[in-house]
């Protein structure tokens, strides 16, 4: 029962942030198409591959004739990031059996991250916290499913002036700003938000793990001092 | 020669890696109290990082003003989310503030 309802307010809780996915997978399925591949191919890199801005430029790479070590590497460190995703989460799931440490890795996306942290922060002890990730991450991922689906079979768009790619950002504040308790934290999120605007021309996303590296560095020096 | 279908399952196989790395590494492996406490700082450094470049950067370049219409919202976003700590109220208000100011300055 336990269970049930920390999965149910998992999924309930991600749901804010599908506003924001569902216009990225339609359009990721229309370029999928637009790139040359097939409609079975665009779905299953959204089961394979299971990761946004990946997917994006892959399919752009490929469009253009990339070589394919370089298209394998480019993706690799897109998705670097989730390597700093996979060490916060990894000691709140110690204790899972194998099957579900695989499972909640394959559903580890940004989305799923945001808000299954936030759970894993609350200090109560509930032993079910692992559903409420789960919810979360198959929230994302059915819908991330689905949207590809309609942009592949569609083709329908939602325009560009709803903005609706704005309530990721969006959501990441509403996430954000109440975890700035302490000097620490709140040095570590400026620090990250300054030198990730100063390296936003890096290729690849780098600039995102070179700034979340400085940001987790500031905060560190800032609680020694 | 590698076709698509190749290119997926590597990109799909190392993505799935990196995701479950520190999930089995730190299985085994007691990290030093230093990483430990780098972790708390993760979710704040990273979510910021995406955050900044949205607000701050359009078409790639920086624009503090107030014609930067997705800055006007973000921080009425910022204000809504410190007042009420909620994730619905805060994209609402958001996304109403960009929207409204599109229409009258867009």
């Amino acid at each position: 029962m336990h269970a049930r309802k920390e999965f149910f307010n998992g999924f309930r809780d991600e749901l804010p942030l599908l506003l924001g996915v569902m216009p990225f997978g339609m359009i990721y399925g229309i370029l999928a198409l637009a790139a040359g591949l097939t409609t079975g191919e665009a779905q299953a890199m959204s089961v394979i591959v299971f990761a946004g801005s990946a997917q994006f430029m892959l399919v752009q790479l490929l469009a253009v004739g990339t070589p394919a070590i370089v298209v394998i590497v480019t993706g690799f460190i897109i998705n670097l990031r989730h390597a700093l995703y996979s060490a916060s989460i990894a000691p709140h799931i110690k204790q899972l059996n194998p099957l579900w440490k695989t499972l909640l890795s394959y559903l580890l996306t940004d989305e799923a991250y945001a808000i299954a942290i936030t759970r894993y922060y609350k200090r109560d002890a509930s032993p079910y916290k692992h559903f409420y990730f789960l919810g979360a991450g198959l929230a994302l991922w059915s819908s991330w499913q689905v949207s590809t689906a309609v942009g592949v079979f569609l083709g329908a768009q939602i325009p560009s002036s709803w903005s609706l790619d704005f309530t990721l950002a969006l959501t990441f504040i509403a996430i954000v700003i109440p975890s700035l308790k302490d000097r620490p934290s709140i040095l570590a999120a400026i620090s990250a938000s300054v030198v990730a605007v100063i390296t936003a021309g890096l290729p690849y996303k780098l600039n995102l793990i070179t700034a979340a590296i400085v940001g987790i560095a500031f905060g560190l020096w800032s609680e020694k001092a | 020669m590698m076709n698509i279908w190749h290119i997926m399952l590597i990109v799909g196989l190392l993505t799935f890696g990196i995701r479950l790395s520190f999930i089995v590494i730190l299985d085994r492996w007691q990290p030093p109290k230093l990483v430990e406490r780098a972790l708390r700082f993760v979710p704040v450094a990273v979510l910021s990082a995406i955050i900044a470049p949205e607000l701050v950067l359009v078409g790639g370049t920086l624009d503090i003003s107030l014609g930067n219409l997705r800055l006007l919202a973000g921080i009425v976003a910022t204000l809504v989310a410190w007042q009420t700590k909620n994730i619905v109220w805060t994209i609402v208000a958001g996304m109403s503030m960009l929207l409204i100011l599109q229409h009258f300055f867009a």
